[in-house]
């Protein structure tokens, strides 16, 4: 790689770092106080400072982005620069997949293991016999050892549809990756405009889903395990897929400006990148939470 | 997309920024390094009068300084800031100066998120540190915030300590991912992966590690919070989870975690052992497989800490067996060591101390360690002062002592000035003393049943805790020494030669000494 570059670029100092640190260190102490007041029912002043971090941390995307996006208009990266931009995204994409890692390592664990292990499996007899009396092994764990019921989440219907949605999805913000190569400017608004909707489509029906699980299923994210894995695994890949609309919203706003060309548009395809892992982790959730 | 250096920024680079504002908002590497250099010191000496805490409470048996509750508040947060606020950030303050230079760059990949990665940690620990002064106090759960201490039994002040650990997470995964891209994407030309200086490899493959993991104890600080909090059941076996589920969570992290606070290590030591043996370092490519063989059983034997927990024996037999595999690569680099420095034309100064202390003791860890992967051995020795000697070794004799190698190492080089080479042995004959006075007489208490995180014991322990707090004293103060020794190197000094250790090899001292504010403008040619 190197050998193509006769000199270095090294970006410029810049204010937004110390900004978004200043965010995240208040979106830290405010959500720590706000959990803190909530769970002791008492007044206090979290709610409001976690809500100044992410103003900051709003004021400073906006900034550090507008930074970026200039600079980069007006040709100062070096081509070196933009593949540390795409390696540096494909890792923390992998850091992403880590993170859900933990979480479906939960699911494994306490669906082959743990309560296995309290309906007596293993050498836990007696585990079962003295502590859980009466409690039996299944999953869904629609009645957990200590006695919630709760109803499970079938894969046929909502799940399925938006199965199909974010995969259709997929492929669409693949074709306006493909038109912005060829530097097709109409079909990318357009392919990019009905990923953009799909996404939205998934989140709405995903909010429904939920609806239809607290009220007519009973199943609530203190129903058990059933119940935790479901609402962290959904829930944290919902707020990845809103978290990847509103990228791509950007990168609407930004097409229709006329930013991007076929050989220089990182941007375009993190937010790319980033979609097709969201998709991907749907597919795993799908068959491992809903079918399996 | 041009392939030159923009002319706009140009002017910044001559006129080096000064005053608060430098520091806030730089983009150098060496700025970064030395603020992160900086924060890890003054982090070592909060959670080290953490340790003079515990010490003086342990002094004599019976409760005297502090009570129990806050006893137990300082084990967790000396553990945590030891492990998060001191050694990891010395590492990357360390990669942060001494890369770039190595690999032939100007800079790191990513040098506006470098800045982000530091800036970070002040928040995060100041937001845990004070969590120490609400009502009900701090963390007092342990480092490892094992469930249900950190859920069911813990205070109100476990939000807070799960959102820094969350922050410094999302830190050390910005900062890891800029040491890897700094790699694979920023080499001058010629210099291909297996000339990397073994700092760079042992970097490359704990930044992988660090990306791995880091995200895996942001999963479990967050079922921690989501239990404790909104009612979810993950460790608990009332809605069908399982406390040794936490453990498993958090060892999977915790593990690799161990190897990302050692591996910079070694490879400060394979520059270290050379250059004052001047000789090559024996067995390049085998220490560059040995490195990625550690990390790669790490990932497979995370439940050696957890051997008394009633798991199937297949499972701690598979534990066992890998946890012993990693003494082969890791006996692999003890034997290169020596093998460098066989027949070498040896000289002892200050850094050489160092690395050689760091080989012998943290050898005796290693040989601890092995005891306790014996799965039936282990049973005795569980949660017995053992342990804590075990890993203070290789901690504190292991990584400590390779960071301050390194800066004695590379001091020269950062300030341009030499130390005071008597103060600096002071500090490493004192160290060297009072850390194994300190650490070496714990094995025995461990073996004869004495429990680790209490503040109390029964009297037939006192004899080994008086000599172990004194030790602990002794080692406290003489930190003092590097303090002053780093202080007066910066202010003044003998001027340093851009190359002032004769046998050392690298890009680094092919150039002056301080090093230029941007080292390389132009990639230099390696051949």
């Amino acid at each position: 790689m190197a050998e193509k570059h006769e000199k270095y670029y090294v970006p410029a100092s810049s204010p937004w770092p110390i900004v978004g640190a200043i965010g995240l260190g208040l979106i830290a102490f405010g959500a720590g106080h706000t959990v803190i007041e909530s769970s002791k029912e008492i007044d206090g002043w979290g709610a409001e400072v976690l809500l100044a971090g992410l103003a900051v941390i709003v004021v400073m995307l906006f900034g550090w982005f507008r930074d970026q996006i200039n600079e980069s208009m007006a040709g100062l990266y070096s081509a070196q620069l933009s593949a540390s931009y795409r390696q540096g995204m494909s890792w923390f994409i992998f850091s992403e997949v880590m993170f859900f890692a933990a979480f479906f390592g939960a699911l494994f664990y306490a669906r082959f293991i743990a309560v296995e292990w309290l309906g007596g499996a293993s050498n836990n007899a007696m585990t079962n016999e003295i502590l859980w009396p009466g409690f039996e092994a299944m999953w869904p764990l629609t009645e957990t050892p200590g006695g919630i019921e709760s109803g499970s989440m079938g894969w046929f219907g909502l799940p399925l549809y938006n199965t199909i949605i974010l995969i259709v999805s997929s492929v669409t913000c693949h074709f306006a990756h493909v038109s912005l190569e060829k530097n097709k400017r109409t079909p990318l608004k357009l392919w990019l405009g009905a990923t953009i909707i799909l996404g939205c489509i998934f989140l709405y029906l995903q909010g429904w889903e939920y609806v239809h699980a607290y009220n007519e299923l009973g199943l609530t994210l203190d129903s058990g395990i059933y119940g935790n894995t479901f609402y962290m695994l959904t829930g944290f890949h919902g707020m990845h897929v809103t978290l990847g609309t509103l990228m791509l919203i950007v990168m609407f706003f930004r097409v229709l400006k006329g930013h991007f060309t076929p050989d220089n548009h990182f941007a375009f395809q993190a937010t790319s990148w980033y979609w097709h892992f969201v998709d991907v982790v749907w597919v795993c959730l799908f068959i491992f939470v809903y079918i399996l | 997309m041009s392939t030159v250096v923009g002319e706009m920024d140009h002017h910044d680079h001559h006129h080096a920024p000064t005053g608060i504002s430098r520091w806030l908002f730089t983009t150098n590497h060496k700025d970064i390094g030395s603020l992160y250099l900086w924060f890890s010191f003054i982090m070592f000496l909060v959670g080290g009068s953490m340790a003079m805490v515990i010490r003086a409470e342990l002094f004599q048996p019976g409760l005297q300084l502090v009570d129990p509750h806050f006893f137990n508040q300082m084990t967790t947060v000396h553990g945590l800031i030891m492990v998060f606020g001191a050694v990891m950030p010395a590492f990357t303050g360390l990669a942060n100066w001494m890369i770039p230079m190595m690999i032939g760059a100007p800079d790191m990949a990513l040098p506006r998120m470098n800045n982000w990665s530091f800036w970070i940690l002040p928040f995060a620990f100041a937001i845990l540190l004070a969590s120490l002064f609400m009502e009900g106090g701090g963390p007092a759960f342990g480092w490892t915030f094992y469930a249900p201490l950190s859920t069911t039994y813990s205070g109100d002040s476990t939000a807070l300590f799960v959102f820094s650990v969350h922050i410094m997470g999302i830190s050390s995964i910005m900062g890891a991912i800029n040491v890897i891209v700094t790699i694979m994407n920023m080499r001058a030309p010629g210099m291909t992966y297996m000339k990397m200086p073994l700092f760079v490899w042992t970097w490359f493959i704990t930044a992988f590690l660090l990306i791995a993991v880091m995200p895996v104890l942001a999963g479990a600080v967050t079922m921690v919070l989501t239990d404790k909090y909104f009612g979810t059941s993950f460790f608990d076996a009332a809605g069908g989870g399982d406390p040794v589920m936490f453990q498993h969570i958090f060892w999977f992290f915790g593990h690799p975690e161990v190897y990302i606070m050692i591996l910079p290590s070694f490879g400060i030591i394979s520059a270290i052992i050379p250059a004052f043996s001047r000789k090559k370092l024996f067995g390049y490519a085998s220490m560059v497989y040995a490195t990625a063989a550690i990390a790669g059983l790490s990932f497979l034997v995370w439940a050696h800490h957890m051997f008394t927990t009633g798991m199937p024996v297949a499972a701690e037999l598979f534990f066992m067996y890998c946890t012993m595999l990693i003494s082969v690569p890791t006996g692999v680099k003890v034997f290169n060591w020596v093998a460098t420095m066989w027949r070498g034309s040896m000289t002892f100064e200050v850094p050489m101390l160092f690395a050689l202390a760091f080989v012998i003791l943290f050898t005796i860890g290693g040989f601890s360690g092995l005891m306790l992967a014996i799965t039936p051995i282990d049973f005795q020795y569980h949660d017995t002062y053992f342990v804590v000697a075990h890993f203070h070794y290789v901690l504190v004799s292991g990584a400590i002592f390779s960071i301050m190698a390194a800066a004695y190492y590379w001091l020269p080089k950062w300030t341009g000035h030499m130390y005071d080479t008597t103060l600096a042995r002071w500090h490493f004959w004192t160290s060297l003393i009072s850390v194994n006075v300190l650490f070496f007489p714990m094995h025995f208490a461990g073996l004869a049943g004495m429990p680790r995180r209490i503040p109390d014991y029964a009297v037939q322990f006192a004899d080994i805790n008086q000599i172990v707090s004194i030790g602990g004293f002794a080692f406290g103060l003489s930190q003092l020494i590097f303090l002053w020794v780093v202080i007066k190197c910066v202010r003044t000094g003998e001027k340093a030669p851009a190359k002032p250790w004769e046998g050392a090899e690298g890009l680094e001292w092919t150039v002056p000494s301080p090093a230029p504010y941007h080292t390389f403008e132009t990639p230099p040619k390696v051949d």
